[in-house]
């Protein structure tokens, strides 16, 4: 297990005593009350948002601004009756709305909010566990995530659960190969999984970090790629058609109620909040940014605040993107939703891993980097052409019906 | 592919835009916003032009107008005529919990006792209560704006 988080200075020594425990405690708490506010105030900002593109004023009377709102709903949501349906299977309809929420907790804990602090004395990253592994992590729990979304809808014994779950297992399945090609090409870039390292590659230097240092300029094709991925695999508008509530009355938690319903609710905008994080993480440079320069850099407030702050400013603004693309997209048909993923994001995806690892050997060997480039790019766009020629067009389909 | 990526950045446009441009919710019970002149918020009733000839009554679709009246003799007008009967209005409710605001009473009236008014603010807690009687719907006569001047060449006398 130590050598599991020994990336960490805090657990370098070897020696695990009463007070390194206690910061990893106080890790992990901070790190759950940081998530749960944190959805609270997006499901508020989002409403907020939302309504300010629709010419409305949004919710505005529990406490100031109506920032109070999504408290008092989950009070409500707490004290409501809770109904199991007769045809379900209690024990994985009780089991369901933890399996999706733990994975978003878990995939929270890798994300790295500061650079290295002092707490009581013990030099430590500003985040949960720094996983050698970590990039894989960030896969294997929004894999994990569809279990939730799946058992609920099987569980409930009812059908438009299960055709809600069916859906997002298929949703997810496709996306999940464009989700992990995105990553995979930064990974190349950085040539580590560990989060905390791929985040030390992209550290302020000058102005210039902003393009020269920051993965999402080199790594263009994939951050895009990642984003449309990731916003499919939380199941967010345009790609919610796992609670089409015209098709599916709510989808896969139709039949759920009360705390379980909101547990779900809250799972799926903590799930938006943990993509970005790690959006931001990966191709943003998480908490890099220029520190107060009055200040000397081993300041608190610049080894402290300042990364925390440029990393929630970040992460506030993906999330931005995500509501203004919710409130502008009508939700995709299910064919073109698969066309999407498989015809064209997994197909320009791992070209681009193809060519980004050419470059990275080009780098290694000394070749001629421009070369390299050219010849990379131009074997890749013909592939793709052969790739695109090869792909049923969407009028074609519909003559061979016809 | 092209079309695709326009229609989207021009629905992210439209949103960004409404979204810099003020709210226009009116927050009812701490501001109100005036209701046009010539809305149709309850039917307001000119009682003393009522001849209870019931014909509101009768042609209201859910029957949510009630009348009652009598008969009352007034003396002839000229020397040695028969003596006059005339209506008197009892009673004139509408039950505003069935009406649907067709407007077809103030239409069929034939003697301009029923107008539209742009009043709205009378609701009940209790549904008995929406029954509204003569004198209430007399007190909205207040609220009844003018009525419009008539077109030009309106009243100008054809043959007959």
């Amino acid at each position: 297990m130590s050598h599991l988080l020994a990336l960490d200075p805090l657990f370098q020594s070897g020696h695990v005593g009463f007070s390194v425990f206690l910061v990893v405690a106080v890790k992990v708490l901070v790190a759950f009350a940081l998530l749960l506010v944190s959805v609270m105030l997006y499901i508020w900002g989002m409403r907020k948002w939302i309504a300010d593109m629709q010419n409305r004023i949004g919710p505005n009377t529990a406490g100031p601004w109506g920032i109070l709102q999504t408290l008092a709903d989950g009070i409500k949501l707490f004290f409501k009756e809770q109904s199991i349906p007769d045809s379900a299977d209690r024990v994985v309809f009780r089991l369901a709305p933890y399996l999706s929420i733990m994975p978003a907790f878990l995939l929270f804990c890798i994300i790295p909010i500061g650079g290295q602090v002092s707490i009581f004395g013990h030099q430590t990253f500003l985040q949960v566990a720094d996983l050698p592994i970590g990039a894989l992590w960030i896969l294997a729990m929004s894999g994990l995530g569809v279990y939730g979304v799946m058992l609920a809808g099987w569980a409930s014994g009812s059908k438009y659960p299960l055709l809600g779950s069916v859906r997002a297992t298929g949703q997810l399945l496709s996306y999940e190969a464009a989700f992990s090609l995105g990553i995979l090409g930064v990974l190349v870039r950085a040539g580590t999984l560990s989060t905390h390292d791929i985040v030390s590659q992209q550290r302020w230097v000058n102005w210039h970090s902003f393009v020269s240092q920051w993965y999402w300029l080199p790594a263009f094709v994939p951050f895009v790629i990642f984003l449309i991925a990731a916003t499919a695999e939380t199941n967010h508008p345009p790609f919610d058609l796992v609670e089409a509530e015209q098709e599916l009355v709510g989808g896969f938690n139709t039949e759920y109620t009360g705390i379980r319903f909101a547990i779900f609710f809250l799972a799926e905008f903590m799930n938006v909040i943990t993509m970005s994080a790690v959006a931001t993480t990966l191709f943003l440079g998480g908490p890099s940014g220029p520190g107060l320069g009055f200040l000397s850099a081993g300041n608190a407030l610049n080894t402290w605040l300042m990364p925390v702050f440029w990393f929630g400013l970040k992460v506030i603004a993906l999330l931005f993107v995500t509501v203004w693309v919710r409130a502008s997209m009508p939700r995709m048909r299910y064919d073109r939703l698969m066309a999407l993923g498989w015809k064209y994001l997994i197909e320009i995806a791992i070209l681009w891993v193809l060519v980004a690892a050419a470059i990275e050997v080009a780098n290694v060997q000394n070749w001629n980097v421009w070369a390299t480039v050219l010849i990379a790019f131009g074997s890749a766009a013909l592939a793709y052409g052969v790739l695109y020629l090869a792909i049923p067009k969407p009028d074609e389909v519909v003559e061979e019906f016809r | 592919m092209k079309r695709q990526v326009k229609g989207m950045l021009g629905g992210l446009g439209i949103t960004f835009r409404t979204m810099m441009q003020p709210s226009v919710t009116v927050q009812y019970p701490h501001e109100r916003e005036e209701p046009t002149p010539r809305a149709r918020g309850v039917i307001a009733l000119k009682e003393e032009n009522c001849t209870v000839c019931m014909l509101c009554a009768r042609s209201c679709p859910d029957w949510c107008i009630y009348i009652e009246g009598h008969k009352e003799q007034r003396p002839a007008r000229r020397e040695g005529g028969r003596p006059r009967s005339v209506s008197l209005l009892d009673r004139f409710d509408i039950d505003y919990a069935l009406c649907m605001y067709c407007g077809i009473c103030v239409e069929v009236c034939p003697f301009d006792a029923l107008f539209w008014s742009p009043e709205f603010e009378y609701s009940e807690p209790n549904i008995a209560e929406l029954l509204h009687d003569k004198d209430r719907l007399g007190e909205w006569m207040e609220t009844v704006p003018e009525p419009e001047p008539l077109e030009l060449g309106a009243e100008i006398k054809g043959k007959k």
